[in-house]
């Protein structure tokens, strides 16, 4: 409960104290400090009505401390008067200048940092992860992570990456790599690399965050508006997505009654109005396949024509073997499986290197073949998917497939 | 009189790996080549730069002005391309020194790699 308190405003707190002290390393230590102080004076004195600003005034004060002791004259003198300057109530603030978080958003996903570092760099400071969680997400050795995250922000202090949100002309070419890093925070959210796929569902809330952040400063941009949507009819089936064992719960199996149905409203309600303005991209379409599916009251009341057809309106705004790959499922759906496999023979080779690499590729060709009861094609293709697939839920669920082959009693 | 730029070029890692005495003879020797070539009026200007993971590579797509800039972390390292002059420009950051590198013809004719220089005021 105090954790969720000071998960949900450190980042807020982080994001101020480097935007007055710039310094990534203090204010994340400062920051901690303030944490371990709370935890401490909350479990006595209860949560303050106004935690974030409680949070804010110690952790300036820790900042404001190492600053006496560690600084040259002249730093301190500018760095402390910023920090004393400020009030620390984010409501006396004017509403018109731009949330820290977004600001700071926006410097750790600066073009002139790799990916790899944009989106560790956000992970650290935004979600406040350890390096160690970050190299454990995306299976990487913690010193490189450290490094990656280092390097970055000595990048944005000796190169002067400005700290703010870029003016309404420079967006185009800055935006995307915003939303990838948030929408990339959130599948992380539901594919952990350790345990339980969802065992990291708590960055779900994060990226809801961190999207709805973007969201009330930018809604002339309908791509940020997309991936709210996105990211909240995704995250209205959490309940239904694993069973009791951690095992994938197929859509066609999923308890509806279970889902986040005012979640797919609001995301509704936002794929209606961001489609009337006529500036398609991947997020929005992305948005309105996940909303036709949270809005179906049964698997066989989807409306599958129409997810083909923004499948196929993705695939040309986004050409991706993925993309085609769930084009294709979506057809087999509306036209038959074989209108599925014809899709899928139609790969150039270079294309059919990348898919034949990725689980979910032969699987559906296997499930395509099963419909049409060709079942020793159908074994042959769940066996290549368990080849490829990495985690033990999928595994499980192939084996299973696999086995229902081999004794030529499909299921339904 | 006509005038020459001297592009210095150094091993790109060794200096992380400097130690601070090696520092104090290069800069030693650097100090000793300014003073003689500003005693005789043949330095105009000069910067020493970061090292280029500091860099960010602009290009403007299309081969023409006007097209879209596009962003890379890191140096230029292609070899087509040969270094052709420079400017130095005083920007108040990096995105205000990318908005004018945007706008130098190089950047559709081929790239242009910017890289911050040292500032040896001791901040």
């Amino acid at each position: 409960m105090l954790e969720d308190v000071i998960r949900d405003e450190g980042g807020r707190v982080v994001a101020t104290l480097i935007r007055l002290t710039n310094d990534f390393d203090l204010a994340e230590d400062a920051m901690q400090e303030a944490a371990l102080a709370a935890l401490e004076h909350w479990a006595r004195t209860g949560v303050p009505d106004n935690p974030g600003a409680w949070l804010t005034t110690v952790a300036r004060r820790k900042a404001l401390d190492r600053i006496r002791r560690e600084s040259t004259r002249l730093k301190r003198e500018t760095a402390s008067t910023r920090l004393l300057d400020e009030p620390a109530d984010p409501g006396s603030v004017s509403v018109h200048s731009p949330p820290d978080e977004l600001r700071l958003l926006f410097t750790c996903c600066h073009p002139a940092l790799s990916k790899e570092a944009q989106i560790a760099l956000t992970l650290r400071t935004l979600c406040r992860l350890t390096t160690g969680e970050i190299a454990r997400l995306f299976l990487v050795p913690e010193p490189t992570i450290g490094q990656r995250i280092s390097r970055a922000k000595k990048k944005i202090a000796t190169a002067r990456i400005p700290y703010r949100v870029p003016e309404d002309h420079e967006l185009p070419e800055r935006l995307t790599a915003v939303l990838s890093a948030i929408y990339l925070v959130f599948t992380t959210s539901h594919h952990a690399t350790e345990g339980r796929l969802d065992a990291r569902i708590d960055l779900a809330a994060d990226a809801l965050r961190l999207a709805r952040l973007a969201a009330r400063y930018l809604p002339d941009e309908p791509e940020v508006l997309g991936l709210l949507a996105l990211i909240l009819a995704t995250y209205a089936r959490r309940a239904t997505r694993l069973d009791g064992f951690g095992s994938v719960i197929l859509l066609a199996d999923q308890d509806r009654s279970r889902w986040d149905h005012a979640a797919v409203a609001e995301a509704a309600g936002l794929v209606e109005s961001i489609l009337r303005r006529h500036r398609i991209g991947p997020f929005q379409l992305q948005a309105a396949i996940a909303v036709l599916h949270g809005l179906a009251t049964t698997f066989a009341d989807t409306d599958w024509p129409q997810i083909a057809e923004l499948y196929g309106f993705l695939e040309q705004v986004q050409p991706t073997p993925v993309v085609r790959v769930n084009r294709a499922v979506a057809l087999s759906f509306s036209e038959g499986a074989r209108a599925g496999l014809l899709l899928l023979d139609g790969f150039t080779a270079a294309q059919r290197a990348e898919v034949e690499r990725w689980h979910l590729y032969w699987s559906a060709r296997a499930d395509f073949h099963r419909q049409l009861c060709e079942w020793e094609k159908a074994a042959t293709d769940y066996r290549r998917a368990l080849d490829c697939a990495i985690n033990d839920s999928d595994r499980t669920f192939l084996r299973m497939r696999l086995h229902e082959m081999t004794v030529q009693t499909p299921m339904p | 009189m006509p005038r020459y730029a001297a592009l210095i070029y150094e091993g790109a890692e060794a200096a992380e790996q400097t130690t601070p005495d090696q520092w104090a003879t290069v800069m030693a020797e650097y100090n000793e080549f300014g003073a003689n070539g500003g005693a005789a009026g043949v330095i105009a200007g000069g910067e020493a730069l970061q090292p280029p993971s500091m860099a960010t590579t602009i290009h403007v797509s299309g081969g023409a002005k006007g097209g879209d800039v596009i962003m890379t972390d890191g140096p230029f390292a292609e070899t087509k391309e040969v270094l052709g002059g420079f400017y130095l420009l005083d920007c108040k950051d990096l995105d205000e020194a990318l908005k004018w590198a945007a706008q130098i013809p190089g950047a559709w004719r081929g790239r242009v790699e910017v890289r911050p220089v040292v500032d040896f005021s001791g901040e």
